[in-house]
């Protein structure tokens, strides 16, 4: 210990010969500057690497909001990916830039094959599951991602769904059978009767086609929204539900069923392929018949 | 098998017993790939909290009320389920608009001194220049061949038919060229 104390002793001694001296390498005198500077493109003998002639670059823009800075208003963002590099799925280029480009950039996502409905998102200006919305291969186009429209951020693309949920709960989603099974193990229903949940059953409640519905962008407290009327119309048209008449005479109302105004932007960007329009029109001919 | 076991359960005992111990062989063992990495390593402390469900809860209303909400109208990509729907509601309103407006204004007219009735709006009309007797025309025409053949959509939607994708874009522009068709044609020809 001893000994390093001294030798740094000399070292501080020595110090301001070796400051002056750095001084005046790092000083700028003024009769060097009359000669042209070469440029360190060609003085340097590394080369930048070159661009990569086939790559495909694609910007993407991407609604960015923090709520830790919740006084800074919601911006895009602009992001760009090689598509060679890329895989072909919208989820695939989130998680890239996720990745490699911006780690701060928040969206949801999990099954990547669209059966958990978590990456619902408005792409290109139409509410799908970026894991089932292919990249468009035309790179002149920018591709834009927002959270789904008129639902209140929690981070970026992110949207705070509990209103959804909790009108999903409303409408009582689960079988009501007073009586146990005749059989004692499970409620049977014939092959027709069964047909008939075919189109309902396969909802994943991703919330694209409520999300993508003007009328349940200006009523979204009372209308209860295309996701949520298919299943409730699951639960009315199920052969061993007993409570049909219970589940029609809560809809029989002005504002749960009747603002669906048959806009029909639900069916139209199901990314499942289901239509919840026909679904809404079914509730609404079992109410008037 | 049996050291290691040994091992790693004394080691653990050593680690419960005096966690600074434990934190500074951590630390040792990590500081030298950090240092080798440099800037590029983001280091985030992180810290947890205890939170009761009420402390949190608050805490979740106060992020709530500073949530935007996400841009819907003005992103929303055109289609033609959307736009015709909105065009139908329009339509309807310049509709049942003009009614009420002259209705009104029928009603009140003896008392302010107009000429609403028939022969003198006629006559008030001809004498208007023909670009503007065609685009008034054009202006009511439209409206109501776009809302009486689109209603018929409705109709049929109602009756729980024509709900596939392809069906709803197909009559929909079916009745576009034939609402402008037509009203053409009651503006010009009429």
């Amino acid at each position: 210990m001893a000994a390093l104390r001294s030798s740094s002793r000399l070292f501080t001694a020595a110090r301001p010969v070796f400051r002056t001296q750095l001084r005046a390498f790092a000083s700028v005198s003024d009769t060097h500057s009359t000669s042209s500077p070469v440029p360190p493109s060609q003085t340097s003998t590394v080369k930048e690497p070159a661009a990569d002639p086939d790559a495909k670059i694609k910007t993407f823009h991407i609604y960015r909001w923090n709520p830790d800075t919740p006084s800074e208003k919601p911006r895009m963002q602009s992001y760009t990916l090689d598509l060679k590099k890329t895989g072909p799925m919208m989820l695939d280029a989130l998680i890239r830039i996720k990745n490699e480009v911006d780690p701060t950039l928040t969206f949801r996502r999990s099954c990547r094959e669209g059966i958990c409905g978590s990456c619902a998102m408005n792409i290109d200006g139409v509410n799908t599951l970026a894991c089932l919305c292919r990249i468009p291969t035309d790179t002149t186009k920018e591709s834009k991602i927002y959270p789904l429209p008129h639902t209140y951020v929690v981070k970026d693309v992110v949207p705070d769904l509990t209103q959804f949920y909790k009108q999903y709960k409303s409408i009582k989603p689960y079988l009501q059978h007073s009586a146990p099974a005749p059989n004692g193990k499970e409620y049977l229903q014939s092959k027709e009767e069964r047909k008939k949940l075919d189109g309902l059953y396969e909802c994943i409640l991703c919330a694209c086609c409520s999300t993508s519905c003007p009328s349940y962008w200006w009523n979204s407290e009372e209308y209860l929204g295309p996701a949520v009327l298919l299943q409730s119309y699951r639960w009315i048209a199920d052969s061993r539900d007993e409570k049909k008449e219970e589940r029609k005479a809560a809809l029989d109302n002005s504002m749960s069923l009747y603002r669906c105004h048959t806009i029909l932007n639900c069916s139209r960007t199901c990314p499942k392929g289901l239509n919840p329009g026909l679904a809404i029109a079914e509730i609404k001919k079992e109410m008037a018949f | 098998m049996l050291a290691q076991r040994a091992t790693q359960q004394s080691l653990r005992r050593l680690v419960a017993s005096r966690p600074t111990l434990a934190s500074q062989m951590v630390s040792r063992k990590f500081a030298a790939p950090m240092a080798v990495m440099g800037s590029s390593l983001t280091y985030r402390p992180v810290a947890t909290q205890n939170l009761t469900p009420k402390d949190s809860y608050e805490i979740l209303v106060a992020q709530r009320k500073n949530r935007p909400t996400s841009p819907h109208l003005t992103i929303y990509k055109p289609q033609v389920p959307w736009i015709l729907s909105g065009l139908n509601r329009i339509t309807g309103e310049i509709l049942s608009g003009a009614v009420y407006i002259f209705g009104s204004a029928y009603l009140i007219a003896p008392l302010m001194g107009w000429h609403l009735d028939s022969a003198s709006m006629a006559a008030a009309f001809a004498s208007w220049p023909v670009l503007a007797k065609i685009g008034t025309k054009l202006f009511f025409a439209f409206p109501f061949t776009f809302h009486t053949i689109n209603g018929l959509r409705h109709l049929s939607w109602d009756l729980g038919r024509t709900f596939k994708n392809a069906t709803v874009i197909k009559t929909g522009w079916t009745v576009v060229g034939l609402s402008t068709a037509s009203a053409l044609a009651l503006a010009l020809l009429v």
